[in-house]
């Protein structure tokens, strides 16, 4: 079987939503339940995050849902024995993001044979250098056939994207502006614009638009410009106000997609 | 001269530990400093320019102080490099005013830092009101509750003090604040990390601005005993750059017995305590491959030490390979320890230490010298920060000698 983000990609290539959640948040066994829920909507694609103390890249909001997340109990391991019934609710595409040092300390080839085991397509590691990527991760991942979607920024030079889409594989995910995850402040309005001399560079990947995507508006925007977008913090304040995920979830995702679906 | 093998290497590794483990988005601020630190730091003007702060600003050379109290208690030959004696207390300086001259020269307008006792805080907040640049410190919100006499300092140079309320609100979540300041105004801001921590080629650099503290103890200890090279070296060490700069230049010459000391805090076995290379093992922390208290599941531990300067849960890469090759020695040294090796010092030799010194003080009753050798405890600091935990130890053990 082919992986699901190639399969994916293959079928569609416009307005792909991707939606983050904390492993273990609100509560600890509300990761599988929230899929679930995903499953019956409009979301392509799924990222979960792999709670972390020290989240360097993460603002307030993500930060939050991971110290939450971890005092649930909520470990890589734990993490993995829940995702044993991952494909018996979704064959939605799943990706597990998080900081290397969890990946490290799990064991880096035991961590792509547990992504594959439990039916995982890909990996975001934002703090996985491109050397060790090359020296350690490259292989292992291709072993197990696991997507590792490498970041790039509006900063990035041509010729790094360049190297970086060579090597990324599953998406390219470009981060919308120089900030931490969840800064909404750090988006003007129509500021996607300048990602267009990024997107429109001749690539291998399909891109995926990540960082401060806070609602429909800016959904809309970053699929003008990209093949979709990733939505994360507001995704993680609307588990963290809502009582009724049965009935939030797909009204929060059906509200994003609009007439996009 | 023998090569120096304890060197980081040109992908910023000393053996395995260091590397930049950073998100992309911060990749052009650490290349461009990666690409001209050395260039920049070596050039004749900058160098002509340091020097001359180091000398007419700082005070340096600090003095080596020959302990004759000491030394008879411990029958050796003690001296002490006096990195107290620094302006703003402490070896700080050194690096804050290295590192801000070199982002005058890369046109960073912003600086921010980080600060666990707060002390390259005040370091940071005097070399930008030297230079007029507009400084921001991030400080953890325990840690600035028990340091006020520095949050005051750094407010009167002109600094705004961030509090950092994530996670245990010490040093380690200072630094990520600061990391994530960073990340969202990459193009301003210059970050003057502390120690001798961080991506490549911050740990390198760092040491590079400290290692004026060994250059000087080889001048100096051959005018006063006729040798550059002491039978010991002791420093305290947290993130480890006092102790960086103190070891430098002795790496290659290994008959210099180089002694790092970390804070033990209640006890190594307490789960309170600091000792990383003693409980930790490497992992990633702060864009640095190194030890780190960590639990199985990688997450970092809270880190505990009665001196808020070694409160840290990491330690420098520099320090890790120096540990595993063995070309360093690194003990322990508990709350009480230090404490009283603070009130000794004080009392044979009427030198008040920082906290964070007396570690390096305290392993003087756990090592066996000879009459004959020369031992050189770097005193990175002084106390006048500590005087309430110290009044408040002697208040408890009703002291009198």
């Amino acid at each position: 079987m082919k992986n699901r983000i190639d399969n994916l990609f293959q079928k569609k290539e416009e307005n792909i939503l991707s939606i983050f959640l904390t492993a273990g948040y609100p509560n600890i066994n509300d990761t599988l339940s929230i899929i679930k829920i995903l499953d019956t909507t409009d979301v392509d694609l799924l990222e979960i995050g792999i709670p972390f103390s020290d989240p360097i890249a993460d603002g307030p909001i993500i930060q939050q849902s991971s110290m939450k997340a971890l005092n649930n109990g909520m470990t890589l391991k734990v993490l993995f024995e829940q995702l044993q019934s991952l494909r018996t609710i979704t064959q939605l595409p799943v990706l597990l993001m998080g900081y290397l040092n969890s990946v490290m300390q799990y064991g880096v080839e035991e961590f792509y044979k547990s992504c594959h085991e439990v039916g995982i397509d890909g990996v975001i590691l934002p703090d996985l250098p491109l050397n060790e990527f090359d020296n350690t991760h490259k292989a292992l991942a291709e072993k197990y056939d696991i997507k590792v979607a490498l970041i790039i920024s509006p900063e990035t030079a041509t010729h790094r994207i360049k190297l970086i889409d060579l090597k990324s594989s599953g998406f390219l995910y470009l981060v919308s502006s120089n900030s931490t995850t969840g800064n909404f402040t750090a988006i003007k309005q129509n500021s996607y614009k300048h990602l267009t001399e990024i997107t429109s560079l001749a690539l291998k990947n399909k891109i995926l638009i990540g960082f401060g995507i806070k609602g429909q508006q800016e959904f809309e925007e970053a699929c003008s410009v990209a093949n979709g977008a990733i939505m994360g913090s507001s995704f993680i304040q609307l588990l963290s106000t809502s009582s009724n995920f049965e009935k939030d979830i797909p009204e929060f995702i059906s509200i994003i997609k609009n007439s996009k679906s | 001269m023998t090569t120096n093998n304890y060197n980081v290497n040109e992908q910023g590794y000393y053996g395995e530990y260091g590397g930049a483990y950073i998100p992309e988005i911060l990749f052009n601020n650490v290349e461009e400093l990666k690409n001209n630190y050395l260039e920049i730091i070596e050039s004749d003007s900058f160098k002509k320019e340091f020097d001359e702060l180091l000398k007419n600003y700082v005070g340096r050379p600090t003095p080596l102080y020959h302990a004759k109290n000491l030394s008879s208690q411990f029958h050796t030959n003690i001296f002490l490099k006096r990195e107290d004696l620094n302006h703003t207390g402490a070896h700080k300086i050194n690096n804050a005013l290295g590192q801000i001259l070199l982002a005058k020269r890369l046109g960073k307008k912003r600086i921010i830092a980080e600060t666990g006792a707060g002390q390259h805080g005040v370091a940071t907040a005097t070399a930008c009101a030297l230079m007029n640049l507009e400084c921001i410190v991030y400080m953890g919100e325990v840690d600035i509750k028990r340091q006020a006499p520095n949050v005051a300092r750094m407010k009167m140079l002109g600094a705004k003090v961030i509090p950092a309320t994530s996670g245990s609100k010490t040093l380690k979540d200072a630094t990520n604040e600061a990391i994530r300041d960073w990340i969202n105004h990459t193009e301003t801001t210059h970050y003057i990390i502390g120690s001798v921590v961080g991506p490549h080629p911050y740990p390198d650099m760092v040491t590079r601005f400290q290692s004026v503290i060994s250059k000087e103890m080889k001048n100096q200890l051959l005018e006063q005993v006729g040798k550059e090279n002491p039978e010991f070296v002791i420093a305290c060490v947290g993130g480890g750059s006092n102790a960086a700069g103190a070891f430098y230049h002795y790496l290659n010459n290994e008959n210099v017995k180089l002694i790092g000391v970390e804070a033990a805090g209640k006890g190594i076995q307490t789960g309170h305590t600091a000792a990383t290379l003693t409980i930790g093992k490497p992992g990633i922390i702060h864009g640095s491959k190194t030890y780190l208290m960590q639990n199985e599941d990688g997450q970092i531990i809270e880190p505990y030490s009665i001196s808020a300067g070694l409160d840290y849960p990491g330690i420098g890469p520099i320090h890790s390979f120096l540990h595993d090759v063995k070309r360093a020695n690194y003990m322990h040294v508990t709350d009480k320890e230090a404490l009283e090796a603070a009130l000794n010092l004080t009392q044979k030799e009427g030198i008040i230490p920082a906290l964070e010194s007396s570690h390096a003080l305290a392993v003087l009753t756990k090592l066996n010298f000879k009459k004959t050798d020369t031992v050189v405890v770097n005193l990175s600091g002084r106390g006048d920060k500590d005087l309430t935990t110290y009044i408040n130890y002697l208040n408890q053990n009703d002291y009198e000698k």
